[in-house]
């Protein structure tokens, strides 16, 4: 089964990515606590490339696939034409000198990585692919 | 969207935040903290049981002030959070630097304590 969202880079559509991704994985096995995790690492990604590669441009689109296999796997991919910034190549900061800086930002990565097993970033058709992979 | 409310209760300012905090609407939160702090509270209870969402936006707004309250010797402990948000917390080893309790009343216990 695979599902689609097309948003403009609007702060205000995280809402409407984190209900699509809710009714997608509803009643496929995943428990509260897992779906939160997941909710959350992609609003992360979608605010991150809304914010540094679109500057909240809404008439900037970017798509969400989510594409459910047997085995309670999930992939999901984030499509958008901007500039790649390829979270594997980010060193996070420690969290010590993350709160002794004052720092608000620098822990969206960290979640991702954390609760994805695997991203990955593709160049199809002129357009960046940033898939995510989850198995339950 | 977020609604947030402040309300004062035995010399403690609480803070409660209902409704989902995300990159868009952290900002409340911020404001929110920084008036508590810049109203001269040393006591500061946040109320979580109407948050029902926080990203990293919001966990950002918590760890930016740990320093400056510590400094400031301002005693902020959050309290009422779900599972799921509390979970948020625990992900990134941050419910180890903030001061988080499961009710209302462990919490002013706490803040009251800390404030000594």
């Amino acid at each position: 089964m695979s599902y689609q969202y097309n948003i403009g880079c609007s702060l205000n559509n995280l809402k409407g990515v984190r209900e699509f991704i809710r009714n997608s994985l509803k009643g496929q096995g995943v428990s509260e606590l897992e779906m939160g995790a997941i909710v959350l690492a992609l609003d992360e990604m979608c605010s991150n490339l809304m914010i540094h590669a679109h500057h909240c441009n809404p008439d900037h689109k970017i798509s969400m696939n989510i594409h459910i296999s047997g085995h309670q796997q999930f992939v999901f991919e984030i499509i958008d034409d901007g500039s790649m910034f390829d979270i594997n190549q980010y060193q996070e900061q420690e969290l010590d000198s993350l709160v002794h800086e004052k720092r608000k930002g620098g822990l969206g990565i960290r979640l991702v990585k954390s609760i994805m097993d695997k991203v990955e970033y593709l160049r199809e058709d002129g357009k960046n692919i940033c898939r995510l992979t989850k198995t339950i | 969207m977020v609604h947030i409310k402040r309300l004062q209760e035995d010399g403690a300012d609480i803070i409660a935040i209902i409704g989902e905090i995300d990159a868009s609407s952290s900002i409340e939160l911020d404001l929110a903290i920084a008036k508590s702090v810049g109203d001269g509270y040393r006591k500061i209870l946040v109320d979580c049981n109407g948050l029902e969402y926080i990203s990293s936006a919001g966990l950002g707004v918590f760890m930016s002030y740990i320093e400056e309250l510590k400094d400031k010797k301002v005693y902020l402990v959050l309290f009422g959070l779900k599972e799921r948000v509390l979970n948020t917390f625990s992900i990134l080893g941050l419910a180890d630097l903030l001061n988080i309790r499961e009710t209302k009343s462990d919490a002013k216990k706490l803040v009251d304590e800390l404030s000594v």
